[in-house]
């Protein structure tokens, strides 16, 4: 999604009369079109034209699938800490620092608990704007520590994933968070509880091949791209043309890896469905 | 013996080594005229050698690791267990030969052994797909994870891997799944598993045959979550800075031995596993078999809570307390 600036909009006579202001317009990076902004929100930020679906932010995702004012955040203080030391081009201190301000987050991920459709749920989501919702100790441990929650209160799991995979300058303490979150959702598993997984665009790496492919049910917003390596990466290693709609969420319902693609309108009403279906007590 | 791959920084010692080897062709015409000064060279060289590998930089190690003379997976099944048969296939696709495994024994007891598996030649190498699994690897490897199991046999795994590959029916056969299930199983499974990076421990395709109760490292082997090429690539914007990220990455052992990554380094011999494979193999399997002791006497229940905590425990970071 990307905010047009002041000077984009500001050199033609007829933006002088109508006097568009900043950040009023978005527009939409699949099919180019331009858009009102309040139109794009009234939409949950897809495009009217095209039905692409913006990234959004963490809190953005909640809000449209939680019931009102059932939303508690937990976990909120946990920071991300450079335990390495590391440096690249810049200081990973630095960009912590920076992310924060821009995004106004401790990390990349947003957990807690609410109820969805008046079923309760642990339930978290990515905010991609932090660090390309990259996956490191933080976000690892806020999601053990959620699907932990669920196990003791006998509720299941709802994980919305937008990540680029692990956060490398974490380097092998972020691979070892594969390891733990898949470990805790074992035990949930154990537990007979749900686990919803949704992936949205775009959804790689480490956050994949762990538990973003673990849900009970995986769902997939339209056109989300999902995969372990990135097209760039794959193209460049097999040096031949990557096939139509690779790695997108069609795509991958056609070789059978996801169970269903939902648009973000009916999000709130299939995950509590699903949820109900799974967890619901007979008897 | 003279070795046909010397790396770059070894440059000083080949020297050395080729003066010996003249001096010995020369000598099998007569008796020793040069014994004592091809003492000297060979003392000199084991000395220079140790010294060299005493401070490897990280990139260095990496070359190590991924040497091409390096015992391999299969050498070290072949030499530290007897009786391997290998066991093929996932029963859903195909038999990957990135990966290899089987049941053996050690010691005598019956044990399951598994890992990824590199190519000595080209031919071999393509068919090992130098080391990169598909998902039907990491399938092979759960369904044998599995058998041993249902037979209470402990697992030990070797890791040898540049990682998971990038490539199209990898995706498409949903390598992420794979990987993934993997590692949810493996924390599960109700017997022992020591697994040891034995040289690339390369990122997810590493870790999905990687979540044991002892995590063992070669003292030349390297372990991350991206290799120094991928990880310069995209934070420096530029392939060629690999060695400066190999030193922040801290992929060398005893980084991740302080990290609590890994239980252990196995000791090397001077100059490498492949200069005197059975010194590798011989301090290699003394490390198995007391790791397997100490897990023997812990029950399943008490042995899988343990593999949770480990696991669970890793990461940094801070929380500080509301006021
Ligand atoms: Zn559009």
């Amino acid at each position: 999604m990307i905010w047009f600036k002041k000077d984009i909009l500001s050199n033609g006579e007829e933006s002088k009369s109508v006097k568009v202001p900043v950040g009023l317009w978005v527009k939409c990076e699949h099919c180019g079109e331009i858009i009102y902004k309040k139109e794009a929100e009234r939409n949950l930020d897809v495009c009217p034209k095209c039905n692409y679906h913006f990234r959004i932010s963490a809190l953005a995702r909640i809000n449209i699938v939680v019931d009102e004012g059932t939303f508690v955040e937990h976990d909120p203080l946990l920071e991300p800490v450079d335990g390495l030391d590391f440096k690249d081009l810049k200081k990973y201190k630095d960009r912590i620092k920076a992310s924060q301000k821009e995004t106004g987050l401790k990390d990349s991920l947003v957990s807690g608990e609410g109820l969805i459709g008046g079923q309760r749920a642990m339930l978290a989501a990515f905010d991609f704007s932090f660090m390309g919702g990259s996956m490191g100790s933080v976000v690892g441990e806020k999601i053990a520590r959620m699907v932990e929650r669920a196990v003791e209160a006998g509720c299941g799991v709802v994980i919305f994933s937008s990540s680029g995979g692990a956060r490398m300058q974490e380097s092998i303490l972020s691979l070892m968070q594969m390891a733990k979150t898949s470990a805790a959702l074992a035990k949930l598993k154990e537990a007979g509880l749900p686990y919803i997984s949704v992936l949205t665009d775009p959804t790689m790496g480490g956050v994949t091949a762990s538990f973003a492919m673990l849900g009970d049910v995986i769902v997939a917003e339209p056109r989300a791209l999902v995969g372990f390596a990135g097209p760039r990466v794959i193209a460049e290693t097999i040096r031949q043309k990557l096939p139509e709609g690779f790695q997108r969420a069609e795509y991958l319902l056609e070789h059978g890896m996801i169970d269903m693609i939902v648009e973000r309108k009916m999000m709130k009403e299939t995950l509590s469905r699903l949820l109900a279906m799974l967890a619901e007590k007979q008897g | 013996m003279v070795y046909r791959h010397w790396l770059e920084f070894e440059k000083p010692v080949e020297e050395i080594e080729k003066k010996i080897e003249e001096l010995k062709a020369f000598q099998s015409e007569g008796p020793s005229r040069h014994a004592d000064e091809i003492a000297k060279l060979e003392k000199k060289a084991k000395n220079l050698l140790k010294d060299i590998y005493s401070r490897l930089t990280p990139s260095q190690v990496t070359q190590v690791a991924r040497h091409p003379d390096r015992p391999y997976t299969l050498d070290y099944i072949q030499n530290i267990f007897e009786d391997f048969m290998e066991l093929h296939g996932d029963r859903c696709f195909k038999d990957d030969p990135a990966i290899v495994g089987g049941i053996a024994r050690l010691e005598g007891a019956p044990v399951l052994v598994l890992g990824q598996q590199k190519g000595r030649n080209t031919k071999d190498k393509v068919l090992r797909n130098f080391g990169m699994p598909h998902p039907e690897g990491y399938r092979k490897a759960l369904r044998l994870m599995e058998l041993a199991e249902r037979f209470r046999r402990p697992i030990f795994t070797f890791i040898d891997t540049p990682g998971a590959y990038p490539g199209i029916g990898a995706e498409e056969r949903g390598q992420s799944e794979a990987i993934a299930t993997n590692l949810m199983a493996m924390s599960r499974l109700k017997v022992p598993i020591v697994t040891t990076v034995i040289g690339e421990g390369g990122s997810g395709g590493a870790l999905a045959i990687g979540v044991a109760d002892r995590v063992l490292m070669m003292e030349f082997s390297t372990y991350s979550v991206i290799s120094p090429e991928g990880c310069a690539a995209i934070l420096w914007k530029d392939g060629t800075k690999a060695d400066l990220a190999a030193k922040a990455l801290k992929i060398e052992a005893e980084e991740l031995l302080k990290m609590g990554v890994v239980d252990k380094v196995v000791k090397e011999p001077v100059g490498g596993a492949h200069r005197e494979p059975d010194a590798a193999y011989k301090n290699l399997k003394s490390a198995l078999i007391s790791s397997l002791k100490e897990l023997s006497p812990l029950g399943q229940e008490d042995l899988i809570e343990a593999r949770y905590k480990k696991f669970r425990g890793m990461g940094v970071f801070s929380e500080p307390k509301r006021y």
